[in-house]
Formats: C-alpha cells, structure tokens, sequence
C-alpha cells in the first residue's frame, strides 16, 4: 500500500455534502473510471467485454449498470465505465487485459469531478445549468451538455431524484459554485 | 395624500396600503397597482422629460409600449434607468426618481431646448455642428450629451443576481390574453406539455381591462378561473412577469422572467431576472396588439394618453385619467373608453370622431367628422380644441384626452427571422405574413381576431395546429359567449392642420415634421427615414409611433401604406438588462477556472497566480523578506540550477493515442519522424498547419507498441486535440487509432536541477532504476512511487537542467506534492513558477508560444531540417515555399545587450546599426525576454533576417513606442550549457 493520501476534486480530504433548501448536493469520490474505445476490428470483443462488465452495450445518449459497475455513451464506439474505486482503482488496468489489444482503454479517474444532485427541486435546479430537457429524461439516460462553459455529462438517478453530472476535474470548484448558486435560486 | 383620482372596482387590493416615493414626495397606492397607475390615482400626470425638446411627458400607455413615463427606479447601486412607470408593479417602499431632466421635474432648465425646436429638427447636428471639426469630440458632443440622453447610470456595480435557465416544452403559448389562454386550456387539457408565458405580472391581457363578460363572468374573473385551471395541470407552466424576447432558429425563444423585480431587494441568492432559452416543437404567438395615438398639435402634454389606456386604468386600476375627460378616435374603441368613464361617473367633455358615421349610444356629446386641432396646459392637459365638421372651431374643456387610432397587431415576434407583415386594408393595419418562423402558429388579435369572441376562437384552432404538428390530438374545449363586435374602422393617422408640432415618437421627440423633412431631403427608404428621424429607435423601438411615421411617408411618396413597408423587427422585444444577459457568469465567475493539482498547496505558501488560458498556475512563490518578483524568480531558477526545483506542470495538454496506427498517425502529425521511436523513449515534436507554419510543439513518449501520450503547450492543448480529431475523423479516417485527453488524468510536475534524481530516488520505488545508465535522457516508463503508487515518469527538460516529469492520479497530485518538498528538504529543494520556468526555457533557448506566434516555420525556429523529407506530414510540402526559404529568412537568435545594464525588452525591433529606424529597415524583433541571474544581465530571445550568420554582429533595439534605444549584440539562442550537457547527466 503507498503512502500518499488522495484529496477530492473539490480539495477536501472527505467528500463535500451540501444542503440548501430541500436540496442535497453531494461531491462524489468514491468512483474509478476508465474509457474504452473500440479498436477496428474489435467491435465484437469490446462488445462482449462490455456486456460481461456492465450488462449490455450502451445506446447512444444511454447508460446500463450491473452490479456495481456502469458505463456511459461517451461518443462514436466509445463508452466510459466507472466502478467503485475502493475495489477497482486499477479498473484500466482490467480492462486492458479484458480486451486484449481490441480496444483502446484509458484510465480516466483523475480527470472527473462528480457531483449528484438530489431532491424534488432537481429539475429545477438543472434547467438553471444546463440545455437538457431533464423532465423528460429517465434513468438510463444520459447526455452531453455544457455547464457554466464546462462539457459535461449529465444523467438521472435513484428513480430520477438525483441528477449526476460529470465534470472536469480541475474545474471542480467552479462546476460545484455553479451548481450551489442554481440551488439557491430554487431553494 | 389622498389619492384623489381613485374610484372604486379594479382589480387592486384596497385593503392593503403601500408607501412609495416619486421625486422625493411620498404617495399610497395598493397591491395590483403599476407605479404609474398609483402615479395618476394620487394625481400625478406628470411623470418625466422628453428625450431631445424636454416637453413634459405623461403615461400614453398601460403597458411595455410606453415611450414617456420612464423613471429611474430604486436607488442606490440598484438604481435602474429607463423604466417604464407602466410596467413596474407596486411595493412598498418603491423609490423612483423621473429623469432626463436638469433641475425640478417641473422646472426643467433644459426646457430651453424646446424653444430652440427650430434649431433641433430631425438630423440637425449632421448639418449644424461641422465646423470647426476639432469641436466636436470636445464641445458638441459632450454638451449634446448632456442635453439629450434618458436616465443615468448608478456607476456601481449591481449588487443582485442573474440567473439563465433553458426549458422545453411542446408548445410555447406567448400571451396571456383571451386567445393566449384558450389556446393553452385546449393545449393544457389535451396533455401537451405547455409553458404560456405572459409579460404581466396579472394573466389574463385586455380581459384585465374591458368591461366585456365571458358567459356569465366578467372577463377578468374568466381569465382568473381559466388561470387556476391551468395552474392545476401539471403538465401546463405558467410563466407571468415573463416577457418573450426574441423568436430564435428550431422553435428557440428568449424570455426574461422578472422574479424579484416586484420586490425592493430579492432574498439573498434569489435571482432578479431569469433569461430563459425555451425549446417549444411548437410556439402559439398571442401577443394581442397595441393601440394607436392620433397625430395633432401638441398631442403629448400630460393627460393625453390612448384611449384603451384610459380604460385599463379605470377597469384594472380603478383609476380615472381625470375627473374630466375627452375622446379622440377614428373607430368605435374610443367610444367604449367614453362609455366605461361615463358608467364609473367620470365626465366626458365629448367624443370627437372623425367619421362621419360615429355612433351614438350615450347621454354625452359626439362631436362627429371631426378633429382635435391643438390642445393647452403647460405641465398637463387642461384645454382641447376641436375642429368641427362645420369648420367651426371649439374648445372642451378635459384634463385628460383618450386617443384611438386603431390597433396594431402585435406582429414583432412573427418577423424576428426576417419575415415581412401584410397590409390588412379592412383593420388599416399589418397582420402576419406567411413567411414565419417554423413551428409558429399566431392567434388573437396579434393576428388581426381583435374581437374576444373571435380572439379566443382563433386560440383554440392556434393550439389545435400546434398539437396536430406534433401529433398530439386535441380535446375539445368549448368557449364560453364573447363580445364578438365587428371592426368598424376609418384610416387616420393625423390632423393636417396646425404649424406646431404633431408628435410621433414621444420618445426620441420625432415629429410629423420631422418626417416630412426627411422626405424633402431625399431619404425615401424607410430604414433611411427611420435612421434620420431616429424615429423608433429609442427603448420603445416605435411600438406607438412606427405606423404613424410609415403613414405619412406613403401619403408624402404617392405610395401605399404596404408599398412603403416597415422596418426590420429585431429582438429584444422590450428592453433588456446586460445583467440577465450575463448571468452568474460575471466577476470572477466570468469563465471557469482550472486548477492545479497543487493549487491548494502553493495557496498555503502564498503563490501568486497567474491565469494561463482558465488554469490558474503559480507564477512564483514569495518566501519572507522578498519585496520584488524578481527577488523571488530569482532566487528560484539560481536555487533550480544549483540543486533541485519543482514545478506544477499538469496544465501541459496530455493526449492519449492509442491504436494499430498510432505511430503512423504521429507521423503525419508531427514534420519529425515518430514511426521509429522505441518504446520507452520520448521524442520531441513540432506539428505544422497546412501552409507549413508551425502550429505547436510537445513531447511524444511511446508507452507501448500502440500507445503514446502526446504533450502540447497550455495554451494550445484544446486546439491540438481539435486538430488530431480532425486529422483522425476527416482526413485518415482509415487510419486504426483512438483518442481522448488526459490531461486533467494525471498531476504532472517536473523536477528539475542536479539533485532532480537524488531526490526522485527517494520516491520513486526501488525496484525502478532511474540511474542515467538505466533511465537516460528523453526516457519514460511506467512505474511505482511511494510504496505501489502508479505513475509515470519522462526524462525530458524544459529547463536545460537534468530533469524529469513525474506523473501520478491526479487525486494524489496534491500528496506528491508535500512528499516531494519533504524529502527534497536535503537537497535544499524550491517550488519554482511559471516566471522562473520562462527564465529556464530563454536562458537554454527553448521556443514556446512567444516564438511560434502563428507567423514562423521550423525554419525561422532552428528546426528547418527536423522536416523530414522521407515522409509525408501535415504542412510538410507548403514549408517548402519559396517565400519561406529566402536567404535572409527570420532565424531565431540570442540577443544580450553590448551594455549589461541595459534591459532588453519584448517586442522592440532589431535594426542595423547605422540607417533610418523604419518599417522598411526592420531586421526582426524580441519574442522573448528576461533578466537571466545566472549571466547576470538581460537576455531575450529573437528573430533576425538571416540570422544563423549574424552571430557576434551588434545591432540597434528599437522600442520607438517606449522611447528605448539600445545596443545588443546576436548571440547563440543557448545562453546556459549550450552542449547539452547538464540535462543528460
């Protein structure tokens, strides 16, 4: 075991817990992530490998989960996988085995900040981020929209109370004003 | 005070009082009040200053259209010029303030002007203020300036919030009026997903202010019931204090919500306004339509206003204009004004009707055929005088004058794409044209259905086209009785008799003169009469006064009303604050940050930052007893070169590459050969444009057979892996390779200086041997750190100095950071910034952004020869251009001053020494330039016209801005270890 203690996205050495109004904003570092992108000729071990991992491959502007792993339409033939870190901080590693020089994978862990936001006022607050129409959207669903200037990917939770959205990482604080500001105006 | 102009009925809660000022005076009005309508209840009719004349100016209208009553609202840094008293809504402690004015409100000093109107016609300071042409900019302008203009500015910043928001909807219902909400009970009940968005603060538009019964209720208890009706689907929104801006392209609309504008000062983080970009399939306008004034001579003093102004006031406001009232109409609007004043017991000195056929249905006089000629009253109405059909003449005796021109259709949405009305000859009015925006449906009277009866029928068949374009069917919805009078109209726009003044746009002081000027003097498109006159272009864009001023410029070109057409309509539909424009993004909330995995430790040791595109990276660290940057820059890079320093250099673009074809890929990104690089090693790279220019640099490691991470300078990291998406998708599409950016994966520092691996040893775990003879210049490898951490780690050297970059998750960046300076307390260790980095990068000569700035090829860099000829690369065949390759092409070069006290500074140009100092005889320019601690003198980096052979030749540095003059001398652009041989240590 190495000696370095990690810090949250947000700087704290616990995740950050915020609530405003009926409005619970939760900073989220307990998720390891990895993108996997089919290689040519590779779509059909990709594929598999996704469906043993995470249950089935993901549609566009979709997600799927099984078990504890999920995985996310990130863009053509590439999807994002995330697990929880405390079991799989290694889970590039994984699935460079896993896929055998058929895709190509990229640990992804550091470069995201995530932040569920929950509560009956949830659609509010994300109208006041961003374009996606969230009242329509279901679980399973997923989209790619931009939040205070910041590409982000935004999908429903927990029978869509909880919207989770994924952003970059060194941007963290600013995702998290963002979103804390639209929560006070819905508050 | 009392408020004497109070009578009873409305839609106000006489229950409840509020206080407000106006000019310092304290008044009463009630909720459901307007400023305006609590204005003329106390009996305030004059409420601000014209725009160019200072005529005194009361309300014409009851709504957004209003030109004259425009006050500056709350104080303070809140204080809000340019607001329409008409629209403001009534709370207590309301502060306003009228404007545009020097002195009194009643003794405005710039009345003057008005005098002076045979000076100040349309266009005059184009001719007036010519000559001496030096006195304009100091003298004309400021003092026209002053003159004219509307309210001012607080100059502090605005203490409230903003918020944008973005919803979705199948069909957007714009207004609230009879056909607006019996479009949105036939969509609402249908289950469509409806927003009906309403500019006031009470739904139900003219319903609100007619005498009118919808089946056995008034028309404002009908609105009011089919309000709550609609508020308990859930799948309806109602949006009042919603005003629709704008109709933008796939069915997108602009809307500014006004949440706390009824309210002095919004809770704390509740926003004032909100703009909303609604996404609807389908958009219903019913934005009703607006009266129209009569042009006659000094038809604006105070107390005359339109005549369904009259009513809403009387009817929503329980307010009467005046105790005694007249009527000034071409149609039979007017006389309902006269009827409804009558019925509340208000007098009416007549109805003057120019038809010949006007009705008559009251005990009070109708004066038929004829016209009002002039009216009197210095700072309020008190006299009309009337022209007979006999030619008589007549003088009524009215503190208020109610004119109807006819209506306009509220036709501005449906032209915000460039559509054009059509002339509608039975309602002598334009209607909406064919040619709208896609998804848009208009009903009501915004589409000419001025009736209620027609104007709700017209909504509900506006709603069920809206939901069968989106599939949806429509429920029956059964309308209720309504008014349902014919329009009974006769065209005039304006009295021609009289030589004063006849107003047109009350705002910006246009008269039927000015119009007619325009026109002697040869404007005769009415985008020019419009710009000349400045007709409708003041904060009402013209919504009472455009169709006057068309009107007469057909009558004055021998053309019809539609031949002559209108100008465009554009968005904002009413005036819009920057604030909500803005949103929360301003202040240091302007754009997003970025920061550094070890932000938060150089915060702790007091860094002083600097922004480097969004990151924010440190730019030194002061220590105690430094006064000067340089102090600190300099103790850094000396205490770098003479054992270790470490830097933060995640902000470095990463891109992984990975794929069949990945070494391939690079070979066509970068003019330098990639295919060969084994791996285990890194190379650097020089990417070109097209045309051969340089476009950045990096590094390349190979990690493996098929992957790579590719390093790009901050600033171009995004526009790098823009242009590697593109070469990958559009040009070698074939090609078997994947990317995406790491760059915020991995916490990047670089260590650099002699002790760089006696410190790194002690991190990096021992079964990894980073000796050189294991680990040699521009290796890399994955390793382990700190007892099984993963990382990577480069032996590349940006500062000349043996180095390395270490790379670690970034959520252990932070950790590493500490530990580094921990176990570096030996070697002495220091954090160095972007400052002392630069100082590093010039002493040892290494281009960065400064050097390729977007003009120079590999060539002007030194690096003419890494264009390999044995392959093809992007921007490899136009570096070959003639007119790059010239014998006396820039080179970059060292440049230190002959004297070494002498600063040299970024930007100055190189001369000869002896010859003019022009732009014919530049022979280059400093890209880039420091103090250098270690030579002890400044040193730059450059380009010369030829300069490979120009080393040891002294020149002249010339800053002809900064007045600096300088002897330098070319020199190699290695000022520190030029053999390279501290980095392969």
């Amino acid at each position: 075991m190495h000696s370095l203690s990690p810090i949250t996205a947000l700087g704290g050495q616990t995740p950050k817990i915020t609530t405003i109004g009926s409005i619970n904003v939760s900073e989220i570092d307990s998720l390891a992530l990895a993108s996997i992108a089919t290689r040519k000729g590779g779509k059909t071990v990709t594929e598999k490998v996704l469906k043993s991992m995470i249950g089935s491959v993901p549609a566009v502007g979709k997600t799927c989960s099984k078990g504890s792993f999920s995985g996310f339409w990130m863009g053509p033939d590439q999807w994002m996988i995330t697990a929880p870190l405390e079991t799989h901080e290694t889970i590039a590693d994984d699935l460079v085995a896993a896929v055998v020089s058929k895709a190509s994978v990229t640990e992804q862990t550091g470069a995201w900040a995530i932040f569920d936001i929950s509560g009956a006022a949830m659609p509010d607050v994300c109208e006041r981020l961003c374009a996606v129409p969230i009242r329509e959207m279901n679980v399973g669903d997923v989209c790619r929209t931009s939040i205070h200037q910041l590409g982000c990917f935004v999908t429903p939770m927990n029978s869509g109370n909880t919207l989770r959205v994924v952003g970059p990482r060194a941007s963290a604080r600013s995702l998290y004003h963002a979103i804390e500001v639209a929560a006070k105006s819905v508050a | 005070m009392t408020q004497q102009n109070r009578i009873s009925g409305g839609q106000i809660d006489t229950s409840q009082t509020l206080k407000f000022t106006f000019d310092g005076k304290q008044y009463t009005g009630h909720p459901g009040d307007t400023l305006a309508s609590a204005l003329l209840a106390n009996g305030v009719r004059l409420m601000g200053r014209s725009f160019k004349y200072h005529r005194p100016r009361g309300v014409l209208s009851a709504g957004s259209e209003e030109p004259n009553a425009l006050v500056e609202l709350r104080g303070g840094a809140r204080q809000e010029p340019n607001t329409r008293a008409t629209t403001v809504e009534l709370y207590n402690g309301l502060l306003a303030n009228s404007q545009n004015r020097l002195g009194s409100l009643k003794f405005d000093l710039l009345a003057i002007n008005d005098r002076l109107s045979n000076f100040l016609t349309a266009g005059f300071y184009y001719k007036t203020f010519m000559w001496p042409a030096a006195f304009w900019e100091k003298l004309y302008e400021p003092i026209i300036r002053k003159a004219a203009g509307l309210g001012s500015l607080s100059l502090k910043e605005d203490p409230d919030v903003y918020d944008k928001g973005f919803l979705h909807c199948d069909v957007l219902i714009i207004g609230a009026g009879p056909a607006g909400l019996a479009a949105a009970l036939t969509a609402g009940r249908s289950g469509a997903s409806v927003i009906l968005a309403d500019e006031d603060f009470r739904m139900g538009g003219r319903l609100n202010s007619e005498t009118f019964t919808i089946g056995d209720a008034s028309g404002a208890d009908w609105a009011a019931a089919t309000v709550a009706e609609l508020a308990s689907l859930p799948n309806v929104r109602l949006m009042s204090r919603t005003t629709v801006i704008g109709a933008f392209d796939h069915g997108i609309y602009g809307a500014v919500e006004r949440n706390n504008d009824h309210v002095a000062t919004p809770d704390e983080g509740k926003p004032r306004q909100t703009l909303w970009r609604i996404y609807s399939k389908q958009a219903v306008v019913c934005a009703g339509a607006l009266e129209r004034p009569i042009g006659f001579e000094n038809n604006d003093r105070p107390g005359i206003m339109l005549a369904s102004a009259m009513r809403s006031y009387a009817n929503r406001w329980a307010v009467a204009a005046d105790k005694r009232v007249a009527i000034f109409t071409n149609n039979d609007d007017g006389h309902r004004a006269a009827a409804d004043l009558h019925a509340k017991g208000v007098k009416i000195s007549a109805v003057v009707d120019t038809r010949a056929d006007a009705p008559r249905n009251n005990d009070y006089e109708v004066l038929v055929g004829a016209q009002v000629i002039d009216t009197k009253g210095r700072l309020g109405l008190t006299f009309a005088d009337v022209r007979l059909a006999d030619g008589s003449e007549r003088t009524l005796e009215c503190g208020a004058l109610g004119m109807s021109g006819g209506w306009n259709p509220n036709v501005h949405m449906t032209c915000h794409q460039r559509g054009r009305p059509v002339w509608n000859d039975d309602l002598a009015a334009f209607v909406p044209g064919a040619d709208l925006p896609a998804g848009m449906t208009v009903a009501g009277a915004a589409n000419g259905d001025f009736s209620t009866a027609g104007a709700m029928a017209s909504g509900v068949i506006g709603a069920k086209s809206a939901l069968k374009a989106i599939g949806l069917k429509a429920k029956t919805t059964k309308l209720p009785q309504a008014e349902d009078a014919p329009i009974n109209i006769s065209a005039f726009w304006y009295v021609k008799e009289g030589k004063g003044r006849a107003w047109l746009d009350q705002q910006n002081d246009v008269t039927v003169k000015d119009v007619k000027l325009s026109h002697q003097e040869g404007f005769r498109s009415v985008e020019h009469l419009k710009r000349y006159t400045t007709l409708g272009m003041a904060t009402d864009q013209g919504k009472t006064s455009n169709m006057g001023g068309l009107a007469i410029m057909a009558e004055l070109a021998g053309k019809t009303i539609p031949e002559v057409g209108t100008t465009i309509f554009r968005p904002p539909y009413t005036p819009t604050a920057i604030g909500v424009l803005a949103g929360r993004a301003r202040g240091q909330e302007f754009h997003p940050k970025r920061l550094t995995p070890s932000h938060h430790w150089a915060k702790e040791q007091g860094a002083v930052f600097v922004e480097v595109g969004n990151w924010l990276r440190a730019q030194w660290f002061p220590q105690k007893g430094e006064t000067h940057w340089r102090q600190s820059v300099d103790r850094e890079v000396i205490a770098t070169r003479k054992s270790v320093g470490v830097c933060d250099v995640t902000t470095l673009g990463k891109i992984d590459v990975q794929g069949a074809d990945a070494a391939e890929f690079l070979n066509k990104i970068y003019c330098n050969g990639f295919a060969k690089l084994a791996v285990g090693k890194t190379r650097y790279g020089l990417m070109l444009r097209e045309d051969g220019i340089a476009m950045d640099d990096g590094t390349a490691a190979r990690m493996a057979e098929d992957h790579f991470v590719v390093t790009t300078t901050t600033a171009n990291a995004l526009g790098v892996y823009r242009h590697m998406e593109f070469v990958r998708q559009c040009l070698f599409p074939d090609m078997d390779v994947q990317l995406i950016s790491t760059t915020e994966a991995w916490a990047q520092f670089a260590v650099a200086g002699p002790n760089s691996r006696r410190l790194l040893q002690k991190i990096v775990d021992p079964e990894y041997d980073i000796s050189n003879e294991a680990f040699p210049f521009m290796a890399c490898g994955n390793i382990t750190i700190c007892g099984g951490l993963r990382a990577r780690l480069f032996r590349i050297s940006f500062s000349g100095e043996l180095a390395y970059e270490i790379a670690v998750p970034t959520r252990y960046g932070d950790a590493l950071m500490r530990r580094i300076m921990e176990e570096g307390a030996e070697f002495d260790v220091v954090p160095y910034g972007t400052e002392a980095l630069g100082v590093m990068r010039i002493e040892k000569g290494h281009a960065t952004g400064n050097e390729l700035n977007g003009t120079t090829t590999a060539l002007n860099l030194g690096m003419g020869r890494m264009v390999s000829k044995k392959k093809d690369s992007i921007g490899s065949i136009l570096s070959e251009r003639e007119g790059l390759n010239t014998d006396d092409v820039l080179m970059q070069v060292g440049i230190k001053p002959v004297d070494p006290s002498k600063p040299v500074p970024a930007g100055a140009h190189l001369m000869n020494l002896t010859g003019p100092v022009d732009a014919d005889h530049d022979q280059g320019y400093v890209t880039s330039a420091c103090y250098s601690p270690i030579l002890g003198h400044h040193i730059a980096l450059g380009f010369v016209k030829g300069g490979g052979n120009r080393k040891g030749e002294k020149m002249r540095l010339v800053s002809p801005l900064t007045k600096v003059e300088t002897e330098i001398e070319i020199v190699s652009a290695h000022f520190v270890d030029p053999e390279g041989e501290r980095l392969r240590a």
